[in-house]
């Protein structure tokens, strides 16, 4: 294999094929990405991805770039700290629904809260993929995975209500399917100060698909082509997902607000003098 | 609504310019690298133009990989490009057409 793509050199090469299944939508996001990092116009030496633990968490060992991949949860407080150690850098956190709401959704909701400058992109399968298919805090109601075989029971989080709440001052969600939108948005997130997060409802023809009987990656697709409402600036309270009902994507929110480093840095200033 | 605006970027043809019989045409050709496909679809559903199927030929992992089955109509729009999960295919731009009396 050495025929060159033309996104080749933002690719760990060698590591390509990835992990991913056929018909999982995380490559196709990935495309996006190398997309909106040329489109950002950023220096890319002076971009980080981290990821997770789970199948998205395997974007950070893909993408050619400084990167790191953290242990099961912590990529936001490990972003944390690289955003706040060197405020040149875009920092960028790639990683799963499981990753970054279930195990690490407690790092989230604060580094939203504090508006620390990075990116969060978080591709939402509705459930652990890579450890077999187990019910998450994302699962819709009533969808089936391992360890709910009858059914989930309990009410998922909505995550860009979540992120909205939490203090994000960008807030996006698209379809793996919305190549050219999410594209956009992701540009418009790195460009962004502050704390931006987008959602990528991707297909997962191994694990949620199967459970669910939802056929395969192209299905999912299908499904998405038909069932997406754009709806900017809608209000993200609105937009809850259930089992198969219509998706609600878009750009949610757009906001100026210090960030975490504006405040340390004009709060410090103000108490023990500019430092020279 | 959204499989007209997948193509946006590089083709802006939804709403046909007064002049379309004069503009050149953007034209491309596809490259596949057919070891990386994972037989997927994703490109054969979502090109505009229904450039690509996939054959039944299997690749060195036994997928099905596409093939260009009308490369002339390819509008070089980049869509299967960005679409492919397992960046196998791309597009380029051929040598734009002149006016088809000029290909003789
Ligand atoms: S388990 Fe699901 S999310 Fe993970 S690589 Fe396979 S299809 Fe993609
Ligand atoms: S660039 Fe790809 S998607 Fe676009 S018309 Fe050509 S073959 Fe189809
Ligand atoms: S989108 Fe990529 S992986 Fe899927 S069939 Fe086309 S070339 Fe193969």
């Amino acid at each position: 294999m050495n025929e060159k793509h033309p996104m080749d050199y933002l690719l760990r090469e060698d590591r390509i094929p990835h992990i991913w299944c056929p018909g999982c939508g995380l490559g196709s996001s990935v495309s996006c990405f190398i997309m909106a990092l040329e489109d950002s116009g950023l220096d890319l030496n002076k971009v980080v991805v981290v990821s997770g633990i789970g199948c998205t968490g395997r974007v950070a060992g893909y993408i050619n770039l400084d990167s790191f991949h953290t242990t099961h949860g912590r990529a936001i407080p490990f972003a944390t700290g690289l955003a706040l150690a060197n405020p040149e850098l875009k920092v960028v956190v790639y990683s799963g629904d499981g990753d970054l709401i279930a195990i690490g959704g407690n790092h989230l909701i604060h580094a939203a809260r504090r508006n620390i400058n990075m990116t969060v992109i978080c591709v939402n399968n509705f459930l652990y993929g890579m450890t077999g298919g187990q019910v998450g805090p994302t699962t819709p109601l009533y969808a089936k995975a391992t360890t709910s075989p009858y059914g989930n029971f309990e009410r998922p989080f909505n995550l860009v209500y979540l992120a909205a709440a939490s203090g994000a001052v960008y807030v996006a969600r698209w379809t793996a399917l919305h190549l050219r939108r999410l594209t956009k948005s992701m540009t418009e997130a790195l460009q962004k100060k502050g704390f931006s997060f987008i959602e990528i409802i991707s297909p997962c023809p191994t694990s949620y698909a199967r459970r669910n009987r939802l056929g395969d990656g192209l299905d999912q697709m299908k499904f998405y082509h038909d069932n997406s409402i754009i709806r900017h600036g809608a209000d993200p309270k609105e937009a809850d997902i259930g089992f198969q009902t219509k998706i609600v994507v878009g750009k949610f929110i757009d906001v100026e607000r210090p960030d975490y480093h504006t405040f340390l840095t004009e709060g410090l200033a103000k108490v023990v003098g500019e430092r020279k | 609504m959204l499989l007209s605006s997948l193509g946006e970027k590089k083709m802006k043809y939804w709403r046909k310019p007064l002049d379309a019989d004069k503009v050149k045409v953007p034209h491309g050709k596809v490259r596949i690298i057919k070891d990386r496909c994972k037989g997927c679809g994703f490109c054969v559903e979502y090109c505009p133009r229904d450039v690509l199927e996939l054959t039944d030929e299997f690749n060195i992992k036994g997928y099905h990989f596409p093939h260009a089955k009308n490369e002339e109509a390819c509008v070089n729009c980049g869509l299967c490009e960005l679409v492919c999960p397992e960046f196998a295919i791309y597009n380029i731009p051929a040598e734009e057409l002149e006016e088809k009396d000029d290909q003789g």
